[in-house]
């Protein structure tokens, strides 16, 4: 199996705002105090032909603006992004249109004055996928592969429920015949009873049309429910990385583990209330991450050198690999637990 | 079994739109008994928030209660003057939103939003309201709570802000606690930990709660019991364990059911077929019944609750203890 979508040694940094007054003072060769954030830090993973990625972490880990990069929303500061071997991005530009997304929000990735079969059909026609003459039944087709009804062509997105929007920006991402989707918590907004419709259709469309998939999401269940293999990030690095049912069913990294039992699970065989575990502390603020391993200050595991090197990524088996100092007791740990 | 602290019955809460009644919350009843957790479930526009806020009386025009009683201690507040309200809410029974930033002031520190609370309802010198507000934000796991008490909102986190809320809430020792989804903007590591906390100061208080929320795992490891509200009304309700097990409503066995975890990985998930029905407009009959693989002529007819072993169900086609979910 080939690597098709490949993500090298990726950082993105975002750099402060600077006032008019710091960028006359850079200008005229003053030292202004630049606070920068690493919102992603030296990622490399890559993606075979079909498979999904999901991408797990909380709030401000970093995957969305991974997920952006590698759709080409946003330049990378560093690295570089390759689908079957051609760049999405050339001198900060995307150049590709193999690779499209899905967003979180269903409400804010429509345009609300533009008709819905519009939406679909404006990025085809622009790319010659169609023609203008055409677009009618282009759109139509992939109403139909995502559920939708072709007669509603000429609504409004205000005239859809949730669900429905989710489907109407799913057809306008794959009208693109894109080879790469990168789906950014697509189910977030939903509730649970639809978002078992979007995660079929999920599904079902990967399966079909052979798409290579990254999926971002807080919810480590969904997660585990569509990915072959999931990458775990924390502040900005991924912390590990293998096949969805090792890496939730046997964690290397501390974190992972940790993260997996605070999720709190439906209960069915017991009349006792479950203990959480729970992590100690919150994320630190990515303006200051912590020395060493940034997981250090509330990792069970830690011992001096987590706080003194920041470990690398290690083998843990064939397909996995994590970045800790401890993750072969991490391992064990599991093992007697 | 002593008395409930809080009992509903037949709780409607109507909104008189232009374009028409919506009935977000009909004929809810439910008790709720000392340190007592009640998770209630729904997915949006079910009517569950609306339920909390009529409880304490928060519903503005044109919403209106327009039948039903929610008794608090014996005291029955739907009928009590705005005045009479207000010097309950708070004091016997509080609320937590979801949105801790919409919650607190941004221009006062926690102590001075603490201590407004604390007036609210009791005299207190102002040493002794410090003393009660550290206690209260150590009691919720805030770190190093006396100095924090000089803190503006913007210097919390997410997770902090929401335990002062809930901080907040318990000044008074309520009897009842109303919490709208207070941690659904969280992350699950700081979730766990409020979830944890919460369930601890439960039983520590004996505040009773009603955990409004949409995310039934979450619900299960926190409440003793469960209402799980569809189209404005409580479908089925029960001891959390029994009802998750062994649903009766086919709704609650298809929510149950659709969770990613009930299904082997990669496989199709259980779907509930079509979308919550727009309360403008309900079906005839029960509300279920057009997504409902069980509907039958006779579901045309709106269903009671069937009351039976302390728990009940509004269905005419119950699911059975054989094929609970069905995968």
């Amino acid at each position: 199996m080939t690597d098709f979508l490949k993500v090298d040694n990726i950082s993105r940094i975002f750099g402060p705002n600077l006032t008019t007054g710091e960028k006359i003072a850079a200008r005229l060769g003053g030292r202004v105090e630049t606070r920068s954030v690493r919102a992603v830090s030296d990622v490399t993973l890559s993606v075979r032909k079909g498979e999904t990625l999901g991408l797990v972490g909380e709030s401000g880990c970093g995957k969305s603006t991974l997920g952006r990069v590698i759709a080409g929303i946003l330049p990378p500061t560093s690295g570089t992004i390759t689908i079957d071997g051609a760049p999405v991005m050339e001198n900060g530009r995307k150049v590709t249109t193999r690779v499209q997304t899905v967003f979180q929000d269903p409400f804010a990735s429509l345009d609300p004055r533009m008709k819905v079969g519009e939406a679909v059909s404006e990025g085809p026609i622009a790319h010659a996928l169609t023609t203008k003459s055409e677009a009618r039944s282009y759109v139509a087709h992939w109403f139909e592969r995502v559920g939708l009804d072709p007669v509603w062509i000429d609504r409004y997105p205000h005239q859809f429920s949730g669900g429905q929007r989710q489907r109407i920006a799913i057809a306008r991402a794959l009208a693109m015949q894109p080879d790469v989707l990168i789906c950014d918590e697509p189910v977030a907004s939903l509730d649970v009873s639809i978002q078992a419709q979007i995660i079929n259709l999920f599904l079902e469309l990967t399966r079909d049309l052979d798409l290579t998939t990254v999926f971002i999401s807080h919810d480590l269940s969904v997660v585990q429910h569509v990915s072959d293999r999931v990458a775990v990030m924390y502040l900005g690095r991924i912390v590990e990385l293998g096949p969805v049912e090792q890496v939730f069913g046997n964690p290397a990294h501390p974190y992972t583990a940790a993260l997996f039992s605070s999720v709190p699970k439906l209960v069915l065989d017991a009349d006792v209330l479950v203990s959480f575990e729970t992590i100690e502390g919150e994320v630190p603020s990515p303006l200051s991450p912590p020395s060493g391993c940034y997981y250090h200050p509330r990792c069970p595991l830690a011992t001096q050198v987590c706080s003194a090197t920041q470990p690398a990524t290690q083998k843990v088996s064939d397909l996995r690999a994590a970045a800790c100092h401890h993750f072969e007791g991490q391992l064990a740990n599991a093992a007697d637990g | 079994m002593t008395d409930p602290v809080l009992r509903v019955k037949n709780l409607t809460t109507h909104f008189f739109t232009r374009a028409g009644v919506v009935k977000a919350v009909d004929g809810v009843s439910f008790d709720l008994a000392k340190g007592e957790i009640l998770g209630l479930v729904g997915e949006s526009g079910s009517g569950k928030t609306v339920a909390g806020f009529s409880l304490l009386g928060l519903v503005d025009a044109p919403g209106r209660i327009v039948e039903g009683s929610v008794k608090l201690n014996g005291v029955e507040l739907t009928t009590l003057s705005e005045a009479e309200l207000r010097s309950r809410r708070g004091r016997e029974i509080s609320m937590i939103f979801q949105d801790p930033i919409a919650t607190l002031n941004p221009m006062l520190t926690i102590g001075q939003q603490m201590k407004l609370a604390i007036d609210a309802h009791e005299q207190m010198s102002p040493r002794a309201a410090e003393t009660r507000s550290t206690e209260l934000l150590t009691q919720v796991g805030i770190p190093s709570a006396s100095a924090r008490l000089r803190a503006y909102p913007h210097e919390f986190s997410g997770g902090m802000r929401q335990r002062v809320a809930i901080a907040i809430a318990l000044l008074h020792h309520p009897a009842v606690i109303v919490a709208d989804e207070p941690t659904t903007a969280l992350d699950v590591s700081i979730q766990a930990q409020i979830l944890s906390q919460m369930r601890n100061l439960a039983q520590q208080t004996g505040t009773a709660m009603i955990w409004i929320s949409h995310d039934l795992a979450v619900v299960s490891s926190l409440a003793s019991k469960l209402a799980v509200m569809y189209a404005g009304r409580i479908v089925e309700q029960g001891q959390t364990a029994t009802l998750l097990r062994d649903p009766r409503h086919p709704y609650t066995a298809g929510l149950i059911a659709s969770l990613p975890a009930m299904t082997k990985p990669g496989t199709p998930l259980t779907q509930i077929p079509g979308t919550t029905p727009s309360l403008l407009s309900l079906p005839p009959g029960c509300p279920f019944a057009p997504r409902c693989d069980r509907a039958t002529d006779r579901c045309g007819s709106e269903p009671d609750m069937t009351v039976q072993d302390s728990r009940g169900w509004r269905c005419f086609h119950p699911v059975g203890q054989s094929d609970t979910v069905r995968a």
